[in-house]
């Protein structure tokens, strides 16, 4: 499978991403520059972390209009596979691509630690390798990531099983204590409607080697290449 | 004909805003603890030709819902002079 890897000008975790797909999964990975128009025939689109454009006026609100992204959105429309990352789930926030805003933390801090996560069904691509009620140890990097959607649209989301992942303890118990930037219902990972387009701010490109001491987020890559061997 | 707007870009009145709140917990140590419900937005000015102030009324408002403001979680309002 060919993975697409999008940069940005302030991407910072493009290089994680491309070397856990290229050098642990073993899958061919282009880079894309965003002034580009051309998503050289690669089969799933990856936006990584970072800060694009500086995070100015809104995070990824810049980037959203860079010239690749009218291909990533066509590629999108027609089913095409695309996962954001941290600043890239803020990009398809802005891009309307999945529902919802991401807020600042209500504690106002940039966050940068390990948390756990759990997966809400195994019906996604995204999750579908991922056991479901083990609880993940993925790190967090962000300022704002408080995620945010009004009541109807996250009713529906729920009835839908858009919501990829939620904040939880070491136990999987999903608590307000375990929810680090104040985003409601704890979610730390959603997708379209379609189930096509995926996004989470915790960075499993950062827990995916056993060199680093947590490889929680191969689950989560790993789910990716159920698409290889089908 | 050379018009400027005068845009504010605020959080939506239902969403906290933790930032505001963090100012206005600050005024209690400045002796001004009567100062409530701080919010904090975005003021943006920006110069714009256009041959109406109506022509220019609606590109600054496809510019605010395109891009200078997202719906999810602010709102804007704004007002055109000419330049």
């Amino acid at each position: 499978m060919k993975f697409g890897v999008v940069v940005f000008p302030g991407s910072n975790c493009d290089q994680d991403m491309i070397y856990v797909l290229r050098n642990i999964l073993k899958q061919e990975v282009v880079e894309l520059w965003h002034k580009d128009h051309n998503l050289h025939n690669a089969d799933f689109i990856v936006l990584p972390g970072g800060f694009s454009y500086g995070d100015y006026l809104r995070s990824g609100a810049i980037a959203r209009f860079s010239p690749i992204m009218s291909e990533v959105m066509e590629f999108a429309d027609k089913g095409g596979y695309l996962f954001g990352v941290c600043n890239g789930f803020q990009i398809l926030c802005e891009a309307g691509l999945v529902p919802g805003a991401l807020l600042r933390n209500t504690e106002l801090k940039f966050s940068c630690k390990n948390v756990f996560i759990k997966a809400e069904n195994k019906d996604t691509l995204l999750t579908s390798a991922v056991p479901k009620n083990k609880a993940l140890r993925i790190p967090i990097a962000h300022g704002e990531g408080s995620y945010f959607a009004d009541a109807a649209v996250l009713r529906k989301m729920n009835e839908n099983g858009q919501i990829l992942f939620r904040y939880c303890e070491e136990n999987g118990q999903v608590t307000p204590e375990s929810n680090p930037n104040g985003s409601l219902e704890n979610i730390a990972g959603v997708c379209n409607d379609r189930k096509n387009v995926f996004g989470m701010m915790p960075h499993p490109e950062r827990a995916s080697d056993s060199v680093l001491h947590n490889s929680d987020g191969l689950l989560i890559f790993n789910s990716l290449l159920s698409l290889v061997t089908s | 004909m050379k018009y400027r707007a005068e845009i504010d870009v605020m959080p939506l009145k239902a969403l906290l805003d933790p930032q505001g709140k963090a100012v206005t917990g600050s005024m209690k140590n400045l002796g001004l603890a009567e100062i409530k419900n701080i919010r904090i937005g975005k003021h943006i000015t920006l110069e714009i030709d256009a041959t109406t102030k109506d022509e220019a009324q609606k590109k600054v408002d496809e510019a605010c819902k395109k891009l200078l403001c997202n719906q999810i979680m602010e709102f804007y309002e704004f007002e055109i002079f000419e330049n």
